[in-house]
């Protein structure tokens, strides 16, 4: 849990996570687009969230594609939300929803 | 344009077997996955369900194990029962189960979605919930978590 902490305390490894919840499964140059970091800071941010396991990278053929995974943030979320049985019901039937496929 | 992929991975503190059975077993899903099981017999070829546990007539999920290797690796089609037919809104979710140092790396691939289909902004929010608990059930025994985490050494 330190590690995820760790990862989100940057603004630019959080911009990183936000470049990929707007698209999943960007190599590191597409990452690196507009972005003001030089290739080496960019791949040194995406280690740390890899290692937070709040990045997940594939590889596809030579490219390597970054994923985010938020089940970790769902894992620290739960810790102190969790105790709220009320607020736990509510998730879960949101859940419910979006896994029958009704969008909101 | 590609279809959009999702990947979704935790670790938990548990056994390949244990993680297999919390998946397919309906004891276990209805604890952690909103009273629901996945019906199936697991062999390649068969129908699966994802259904309400205590009324099997409300059936969310339909699909085909597309491969099946206890307790390691788990391939299904995913669709809506209304969409069931049409191949475009046909998605895929591999389960890839892994001993990693005392415990077990769980794998989610969720791929050939529907781009911007309601499908998709389901599954984007429903995994990381359902993982978590999933995880939080295999540590702790118990599926709503107190506030303390009963294991002294946290995965991540």
């Amino acid at each position: 849990m330190d590690a995820v902490f760790k990862a989100l305390a940057d603004a630019s490894r959080r911009q990183l996570l936000d470049r990929l919840h707007a698209e999943n499964g960007q190599t590191l140059g597409e990452l690196c687009k507009g972005l003001d970091m030089t290739r080496q800071a960019v791949t040194k941010h995406l280690a740390i969230l890899e290692g937070a396991n709040l990045v997940v990278a594939r590889r596809r053929g030579r490219e390597k594609l970054h994923y985010i995974n938020p089940v970790p943030i769902n894992e620290i979320a739960e810790r102190w939300i969790g105790k709220y049985e009320r607020h736990r019901l509510k998730a879960l039937s949101e859940l419910k929803r979006a896994l029958e496929g009704s969008n909101e | 344009m590609s279809r959009p992929i999702f990947i979704y991975v935790t670790y938990i503190n548990s056994t390949p077997g244990r993680v297999w059975q919390a998946m397919t077993d309906p004891a276990f899903t209805r604890k952690y996955w909103v009273n629901h099981r996945n019906a199936s017999d697991w062999k390649v070829g068969s129908e699966w369900r994802h259904e309400d546990y205590d009324d099997a007539s409300l059936v969310d999920i339909v699909g085909q194990v597309v491969e099946s290797s206890p307790p390691s690796h788990l391939v299904l089609t995913w669709a809506s029962p209304k969409d069931a037919k049409d191949p475009d809104k046909v998605s895929r979710v591999s389960f890839d189960i892994e001993a990693c140092g005392d415990g077990v790396r769980l794998t989610v691939t969720h791929s050939e979605l529907e781009p911007d289909s309601p499908m998709l902004s389901g599954i984007s929010r429903g995994w990381p919930l359902v993982l978590s608990s999933l995880k939080t059930l295999l540590e702790t025994g118990e599926p709503l978590p107190g506030t303390l985490v009963k294991k002294a050494k946290q995965w991540s």
